[in-house]
């Protein structure tokens, strides 16, 4: 056999190897998809999608106070970490220098590294202690608290990126500072932000452990934020857990409806990185 | 009236402990071409900087002594306003990312919440590009971002931008660094045209376009201001031998 000939079976192999490690890493990935959509599909329609959970052997059960709950869970954890989370990342952008902008790193680090039933803990002593009750606010807050290093390091990442010569511009035309972040350094770095922002969302979105003693779950459909509600990871935590077939079915149906949306934003978020 | 628009008396600057420019005095004269030349790191930058505030963005910065626009200290009026009559262009073109070309033209009004009628607008936006020598090229994609413009159509569209908050003053520093020879020609003929309606001080570390375009020349060296006067007498019989060693290309 020719030296030559050797050298390119030894690269077809190495190339196989490469593949067949690769491929490797699709196969939990497909085998959890395949479980959720076999399982979730068959009970998923619109009745599923708009009625409220049943008792066991009720017919007709779905999961609408939990997806209802988990867009209020969602929205109060943005409305509260999108606004400080820009404008932390905006100063350790601008400010970059200053001990406070150091020690602000430092406490965002170990905020991301922080567990999340650790937050649940402390939202709990914080916010449903002393409000007496479970409440969406304080699993929104507690929310709020993972989503927020994201938000801040998607901020000061995207922002670091954006040419200082923009800045000076702004402010060349004799354009106020507020106005030149505001208006110049926020929108061009927009994309980005919304990155973090649907990245942050992403993770929140299947959250269970600091929900279980912050909304707490709720049978009801409810839009109160001081009253407890229910949310996707919760209803599929109760559920799966439960005795019953007819539960544990909802479940792999809330399931599929989770994974729809938390891919639908990766997806969305791919397209955001693109452009 | 006055032949003189700007003053800069006894004027000072240093970053930490370097001390960049040293006690410099010099006036500038109205609707003409003042160039600022000197080899990197003589503090011409930084000296049109303090003309119109922008260096107070680098911190540590101390500034004595005072620069008078018809006799107001900039430093005791808003910096705001200071950069509204005072204009600046920078040595690589930076039109904003996110807007038109047109946006890009009346940005100064937009940003600043300055409110115009369209008919204002439509008028502010021709005059300026025209000004700059670019509303021929433009005219048909006003309405596009800029990003598809050659370097020298931006670096136009930045003077245009500039001109349509109708400085008294437009700094221009090292304009065509960035640019290629050809858009180089086309901004100089430019400022030529230009000084009819402003005053124009332009920071250069080319000879040539210093004699080219400018009726007076400013000398810096090592933050000194080494000589200043017409370009043709400072080009011909320079009066400092640094100054004639620095045209002979001798250093710089």
């Amino acid at each position: 056999m020719n030296r030559v000939a050797f050298r390119l079976v030894k690269d077809l192999g190495f190339r196989i190897y490469l593949v067949a490690s690769t491929s490797v890493l699709l196969i939990p990935l497909g085998l959890i998809l395949y479980y959720i959509v076999s399982n979730g599909i068959t009970v998923i329609n619109w009745d599923f999608l708009t009625s409220l959970p049943k008792p066991p052997g009720v017919l007709g059960a779905g999961i609408s106070n939990a997806i209802v709950g988990s867009g209020l869970l969602i929205g109060i954890a943005g409305a509260l970490s999108i606004p400080f989370g820009v404008a932390i990342g905006l100063f350790l952008n601008e400010f970059s220098e200053t001990h406070l902008a150091s020690a602000v790193r430092l406490c965002v680090e170990v905020l991301q590294g922080i567990p999340s039933i650790v937050i649940g803990i402390v939202a709990y002593l914080w916010i449903v202690v002393p409000l007496g009750g479970f409440s969406a606010v304080s699993g929104g807050i507690a929310l709020a608290l993972m989503m927020l290093p994201m938000v801040v390091r998607a901020t000061e990442e995207t922002l670091k990126l954006i040419p200082h010569s923009l800045k000076e511009a702004s402010l060349g035309l004799g354009v106020p500072y507020y106005r030149t972040m505001i208006k110049i350094i926020v929108p061009a770095g927009a994309n980005g932000i919304l990155t973090g922002v649907l990245l942050g969302v992403a993770r929140v979105a299947g959250e269970t452990a600091p929900l279980l003693f912050t909304a707490f779950g709720n049978p009801f459909m409810t839009v109160n934020i001081t009253q407890p509600v229910n949310s996707l990871p919760l209803i599929i935590y109760n559920f799966a857990t439960s005795p019953y077939p007819d539960w544990q079915q909802v479940a792999w149906g809330a399931s599929l409806v989770l994974i729809i949306f938390v891919l639908g934003l990766s997806l969305l978020t791919r397209t955001l990185i693109k452009r | 009236m006055n032949k003189h628009i700007l003053e800069i008396d006894r004027l000072n600057v240093s970053i930490g402990a370097d001390k960049i420019i040293k006690d410099i005095s010099m006036a500038f004269f109205r609707k003409k071409v003042t160039a600022i030349m000197g080899p990197s790191g003589c503090g011409k930058t930084t000296l049109v900087r303090c003309i119109n505030r922008m260096h107070e963005l680098i911190p540590n910065t101390v500034v004595t002594g005072s620069i008078t626009l018809y006799r107001k200290n900039i430093y005791e009026m808003n910096p705001i306003m200071v950069r509204r009559e005072i204009g600046m262009v920078f040595q690589r073109p930076n039109p904003f990312p996110t807007m038109s070309i047109y946006d890009n033209v009346i940005a100064g009004y937009l940003l600043n919440g300055i409110k115009l009628t369209r008919s204002e607008k439509d008028t502010l936006v021709e005059s300026s590009l025209a000004k700059a020598g670019l509303w021929n090229e433009v005219k048909d994609a006003l309405h596009r971002r800029g990003a598809f413009l050659s370097g020298g159509q931006q670096q136009r569209l930045c003077i245009a931008r500039a001109l349509a908050m109708k400085p008294r003053v437009l700094l221009l520093d090292e304009p065509t660094s960035a640019l290629d020879p050809k858009s180089t020609a086309h901004i100089e003929d430019l400022i030529s045209e230009l000084k009819e309606t402003v005053t124009i001080i332009m920071v250069t570390h080319n000879i040539g376009q210093a004699s080219r375009v400018s009726d007076f020349t400013a000398f810096l060296y090592l933050g000194e201001l080494v000589e200043y006067g017409t370009t043709e007498k400072l080009f011909t019989v320079p009066d400092d031998k640094r100054t004639e060693e620095y045209l002979s290309r001798k250093f710089g």
